[in-house]
């Protein structure tokens, strides 16, 4: 993966949490000191784990973590997708779903946050309001959003199977270790 | 009619010629063989149902794809069961089944030992194309020591025909139509409530996903066991339990 303009710069790699319970990013950070040989190839420009607000201009791959489950997700998916080169949906909850998904079987949103808020003991029956973003009528798959181009199955994809989907983008040599939902 | 000592009947399974008995199925032959035909609702020692279609192989000169497990071998037929066609076929009939159902491997019983999960990876499934169903679905923990989850169910009717046909209690069947088809126990009344269980547990044996499971197993933790079937319909064909003394 080589970007064409200008002079040779090294590959730009971001990660981004949308609907998702940080697993996958907590997978990512197991690929421990391996984390270091990928700083040899690539740069990692955003994410959960880099100090940056804005997604960048640019981004030759992104692992998307979580479903598109709210209005935040859904701007970021669009964002993220015109950004990119190459999209991953990176474990189960972007490739399917998954637990985010689990809420479409409760009925409307409405139904799901009284449900979680106004009917939880420990709530005093208040209902959020402010600052956080409106929930989609259902939480998605990134791909019925936007295309996506790789897909990296798992809940959580164990550490070895994001260093294959990274070593084969990057070209780097490595052993493969085989994929599988759940 | 008995079989003959020997398979007698010739056929061309993806360019190997191969010997079938006479009742033998493409299925059948293709798996003494030791060719794979992907399948997930044939099971040996119940009826051919040949609702999952996953199976389905190309036969020359029929116009239509047939599923191997309820196709009858005829002497000369000549099968392909690999072609470019026949996979994208089964990778979508397999992406619709997980659409159609809530499967979430990572809160299942049945995670890492599914027949499903298996199918999926086996034919290179690592997303759905189809939208996502979502369909609102009741669990049965009615019953003492099973739990039954239609969100997991595929309606393979493995069970159906396991219990019909293997125990004889015919607990299990399908209701309604189309894709509002869905398992009910007796006349429809809750699963711990059915007269006519017996409480064998070769429903949940069979269960190729975690629909069927034993109460008290937790994530990952279900194990099932689905050549029990045919360990117990041979063992009763060759009268394996009789005193041979006496037979």
């Amino acid at each position: 993966m080589r970007r064409t303009n200008s002079a040779p710069s090294r590959p730009r790699i971001a990660t981004i949490w949308l609907g998702g319970c940080s697993g996958c990013h907590m997978s990512f950070v197991d690929l421990d000191e391996w984390l270091f040989e990928l700083r040899r190839h690539a740069d990692i420009v955003y994410g959960p784990l880099v100090d940056r607000k804005d997604f960048p201009e640019d981004v030759d791959a992104v692992l998307v973590e979580g479903s598109v489950t709210n209005t935040d997700n859904l701007e970021l998916a669009h964002q993220l997708r015109a950004r990119s080169k190459v999209v991953i949906s990176f474990g189960d909850c972007a490739v399917t779903g998954n637990v985010t998904a689990l809420r479409n079987l409760v009925g409307e949103p409405g139904e799901m946050v009284y449900r979680v808020y106004a009917e939880h003991p420990d709530r005093d029956g208040q209902m959020p309001s402010e600052v956080i973003p409106d929930l989609l009528p259902q939480a998605l798959p990134l791909h019925h959003v936007v295309p996506v181009d790789l897909f990296l199955p798992g809940c959580p994809p164990p550490a070895p199977r994001i260093r294959d989907a990274l070593t084969s983008l990057l070209g780097i040599d490595d052993t493969p270790h085989g994929i599988r939902f759940g | 009619m008995a079989r003959p000592k020997r398979p007698n009947v010739p056929v061309v399974i993806d360019g190997h010629e191969v010997m079938a008995y006479p009742d033998d199925t493409v299925l059948s032959v293709a798996k003494r063989n030791g060719i794979r035909i992907p399948h997930l609702c044939a099971l040996d020692g119940v009826s051919v149902y040949g609702g999952c279609r996953l199976c389905v192989v190309d036969v020359a000169e029929r116009h239509k794809l047939m599923p191997a497990c309820g196709t009858a071998v005829a002497e000369d037929m000549e099968v392909h069961t690999q072609s470019r066609t026949l996979q994208e076929h089964r990778k979508l009939i397999l992406e619709m089944i997980l659409a159609e159902g809530n499967h979430v491997c990572a809160v299942c019983v049945s995670n890492g030992a599914c027949e499903l999960q298996d199918l999926a990876v086996e034919l290179g499934v690592d997303h759905v194309r189809p939208d996502y169903q979502f369909p609102r679905r009741t669990v049965d923990a009615s019953h003492p020591k099973y739990t039954f989850d239609p969100n997991r169910c595929v309606l393979c009717t493995r069970c159906v025909r396991t219990c019909s046909e293997v125990e004889g209690a015919h607990v299990w069947d399908v209701a309604g139509r189309a894709n509002g088809s869905y398992l009910i126990a007796d006349l429809g009344q809750p699963w711990g409530e059915a007269p006519s269980c017996t409480w064998c547990g070769k429903c949940v044996a069979v269960c190729p996903t975690g629909a069927l499971a034993w109460k008290g197993k937790a994530v990952g933790e279900m194990r099932h066991d689905p050549n029990l079937v045919a360990f117990l319909t041979s063992a009763r064909d060759e009268g394996e339990w009789l005193d041979r003394e006496t037979m």
